[in-house]
């Protein structure tokens, strides 16, 4: 009985050791849930949110601050993940807080100054221009985070939803009709 | 005898190919207006290489490859570009895709044509010509030849695999093909040979298809190219089912036929490439299958772009016909409508009715009766595959290899309960390819993001370390105007504010003045060093020169860095 403690004592201090040594010796840098969590937010950039990014985002969730459901862009879909995540319930959007379509910028080019007031606000630089020259978006680069909208003095950017062609179009999911069982008539006369 | 080996599972649908085979192939009627889709390949678009109004003869290029992975377009007949512009394609989607509009001027007139000696011509040359005469595999997935070959280095070719199997029920074209141009193909598969530099060459045909096989062993009776009837089963003719039948290989998950030394192309690919490098013909028509419910099954010979309803009426589609589907039975696309082009993918016309395809009944819950694993070619579990896409599980589909599937429908053929399950796994295969491809744009999005955060810090940074340096040398310059300069001693990180406020306006006009000049001096500097891009073809003289420039900055920058650092006043050069 006696030996019997000092064994599980032993075995209990020995996995201290070997527990306590590698929390030193492995020790993580950084905070590997903001990792995560922003591997999983659209990176959009957008600041629909509420805060400065995406990365400020999910270091406010990991710091329990923000709720997962903040997040537009990455749609009903991203909060699942988040959610899963974390290991929380599904939460859906607030009232009319829903993701919009797809969409990128478009700037009109007779229009545009060349203030360059949008060049600095797209957190992507998916604007190319210069001083008083025309500006134009790289429309492959730009994630729609609709940024650059606001800052023009001129109203010339406009945002355009991206329609649905052949190189985007999905297989829809499987839908259909549920045949009402009908009464065989033969049967029905039978009986 | 050559032993065959056998894939897992397999069906034996009805075949219905007699309709079909006995005639003789026709050639269509030469239409008024083509439609020519720019993609008609895997890959990327075809890239328009012609104007609205241009005139264009048979044969001539209207669009050329773009990108690694990609094919050409010609002209099928002589005309004029009508138009570039959407229209409907044969595609799943029913969505328009871009086309050149081509009306026909009923002349039919060849542009000039070679033959070329392919043996003495460097192979990716050949490789290159193949690409820009819009050759790709006609077997079902057109996939352009010329990737096929441009192999990386390091990787061999043992075996080549002439695809004659053509097992989906209804379709002949293979079929006539070999029976007619037997010799053609044997053509074309030296090409292919040469490019592949395989030792060994298989042709497979099922054999149900007596007559073929005999065709084929008389055109290669004398070469060492080896004719196989290998044992009807549905899906045989699958690249990677054939090359298991005929050489017991297993090509990897997720790998191709290449990994494991062995080529497949089709039997009408091959036939293609004869009819460019015999006869300087691009790829521009092709045979199709028209059967069904209509009068005269046959295989018609059209040319790439003509209308589908101008096809079907070469063998005039009967009364009761309820819709139309392009390829088999198995695999093939279902449309209602046939305002369609043909392309080089399309094989079959089947017209539907009510007594050969009676509609489905209705799907019920599976059973999980595995009768679908016992048939699945891939040797994968559909019932769970159904299971996960269902559920929207998409990573358990991957790890069940949902993307081995090869769409041939075996599974859905023996459901007892009708489950359409094909239509389960592609919808999941496009929900994980979207969810791939955000993920990479996010990705993307993210550095271009950090980025940017970079930048604007770097910028920051370099702008105080310009302002530090114009200060000094505003103040390394001062002595020779003779204006004393006060404050700018205590030069620092923010000189603008000490001096706007401490120094009186002669001073600051005359410091201003400085900067100017220094500026200037600074952007003829610039703009000198901004021009040469040739810096690698340089005279000892200028190199000296590029020396005692560069020393001098340096000097300057030490002075900058010590006066930020010390605070000291500023030297002079
Ligand atoms: S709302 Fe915009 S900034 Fe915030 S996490 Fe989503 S994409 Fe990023
Ligand atoms: S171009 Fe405009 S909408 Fe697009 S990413 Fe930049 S700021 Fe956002
Ligand atoms: S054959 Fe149909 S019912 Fe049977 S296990 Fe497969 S999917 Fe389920
Ligand atoms: S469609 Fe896919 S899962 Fe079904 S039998 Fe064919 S390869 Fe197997």
């Amino acid at each position: 009985m006696i030996s019997a403690l000092w064994v599980m004592i032993g075995i209990s201090l020995v996995l201290g050791a070997v527990l306590g040594y590698s929390a030193i010796r492995f020790k993580v840098e950084g905070n590997p849930l903001v990792e995560k969590i922003d591997a999983v937010l659209p990176q959009t950039q957008c600041g629909q949110c509420g805060y400065p990014g995406c990365k400020p985002y999910a270091e406010a969730i990991a710091k329990g601050e923000a709720d997962i459901n903040l997040c537009p862009p990455g749609g009903e879909e991203g909060i699942h993940k988040l959610a899963e995540l974390l290991g929380v319930e599904f939460k859906p959007f607030g009232e009319g807080k829903g993701p919009r379509a797809k969409a990128v910028a478009f700037i009109d080019e007779n229009t545009c100054i060349g203030c360059t007031l949008c060049l600095q606000a797209c957190p992507v630089d998916a604007i190319v221009g210069a001083a008083k020259q025309m500006h134009t978006i790289v429309a492959s680069e730009c994630t729609g985070c609709e940024l650059c909208v606001e800052p023009c003095p001129v109203d010339c950017i406009s945002m355009q939803a991206i329609p649905e062609d052949i190189s985007t179009w999905k297989w829809p999911y499987p839908v259909f009709a549920i045949a009402p069982v009908r009464n065989n008539p033969q049967k029905a006369e039978a009986s | 005898m050559r032993t065959l080996y056998r894939f897992h599972g397999g069906i034996h649908p009805e075949e219905h190919k007699l309709e079909s085979s006995e005639a003789p192939a026709r050639r269509a009627p030469l239409p008024k207006k083509l439609i020519l889709p720019l993609h008609q390949h895997i890959g990327n678009g075809a890239k328009v290489a012609v104007q609205v109004g241009d005139k264009v003869l048979k044969g001539q290029m209207l669009a050329s490859a773009q990108g690694m992975i990609s094919a050409a377009i010609h002209a099928p007949t002589s005309g004029s570009v009508t138009a570039i512009a959407q229209h409907p394609v044969p595609h799943p989607s029913g969505l328009d895709g871009l086309c050149i509009h081509l009306e026909s001027d009923g002349e039919d007139r060849w542009i000039e044509r070679a033959a070329l000696d392919f043996r003495a011509m460097p192979k990716p040359e050949l490789l290159d010509r193949l690409r820009d005469a819009g050759i790709v595999g006609l077997g079902g997935a057109t996939f352009p030849t010329h990737v096929k070959y441009g192999l990386p280095s390091g990787q061999r070719i043992d075996t080549l695999v002439i695809n004659g199997a053509e097992c989906e029920p209804w379709i002949t074209t293979d079929d006539r093909l070999m029976r007619e141009h037997a010799d053609g193909i044997v053509r074309g598969i030296e090409v292919l040979r040469h490019l592949s530099g395989a030792g060994e060459v298989l042709v497979g045909i099922e054999d149900n298809k007596p007559q073929a096989i005999t065709a084929m062993r008389a055109a290669c009776a004398g070469s060492d190219i080896e004719v196989v009837a290998v044992p009807t089963l549905y899906p045989s003719g699958g690249e990677k089912q054939l090359i298991r039948i005929l050489t017991g290989k297993e090509v990897p998950s997720g790998g191709r036929p290449t990994n494991i030394g062995v080529a497949c192309n089709n039997v009408a690919t091959a036939y293609a490439i004869h009819r460019f490098v015999d006869h300087g013909e691009p790829m521009i028509s092709r045979l199709v299958t028209v059967t069904g419910n209509v009068r005269t099954p046959m295989n018609v010979e059209v040319l790439i772009g003509t209308p589908l309803t101008e096809v079907v009426e070469c063998a005039e589609a009967l009364p009761g016909t309820t819709g139309y589907i392009l390829g088999g039975p198995m695999m093939g696309l279902e449309v209602d409508d046939l305002h369609l082009p043909a392309v080089k993918s399309t094989n079959c016309i089947i017209a539907k009715s009510a007594q050969l395809f009676p509609p489905p009944p209705p799907a019920m819950p599976c059973i999980r009766c595995t009768r679908c694993a016992q048939v699945c070619p891939a040797d994968l579990q559909p019932q769970e595959l159904h299971w996960f896409s269902k559920a929207k599980n998409f990573g358990k589909t991957q790890e069940y290899h949902l993307f081995d599937c090869i769409e041939c429908g075996a599974c859905a053929y023996v459901c007892p309960s009708h489950i359409p399950l094909v239509q389960y796994f592609r919808f999941a295969k496009s929900e994980i390819w979207q969810r791939e491809h955000e993920q990479q744009a996010a990705e993307i999005a993210r550095e271009r993001h950090e980025f940017r955060m970079f930048r604007q810090e770097r910028e920051k940074q370099e702008k105080a370390e310009r302002l530090a340096q114009k200060e000094k040398a505003a103040q390394a310059a001062k002595p020779a105007v003779a204006t004393p300069l006060p404050v700018a001693a205590a030069a620092n990180a923010d000189p603008d504010d000490t001096l706007q406020m401490r120094v009186d306006a002669d001073i600051a006009r005359a410091n201003m003045q400085l900067r100017i000049d220094a500026a200037a001096a600074r952007a003829k500097e610039q703009a000198a060093a901004a021009q040469p891009k040739n810096i690698d073809a340089l005279t000892p003289q200028q190199q000296a020169e590029i020396a005692e420039i560069e020393a001098r900055r340096a000097k300057l920058r030490e002075i900058a860095s010590d006066a930020g650092a010390d605070d000291e006043p500023p030297k002079q050069i």
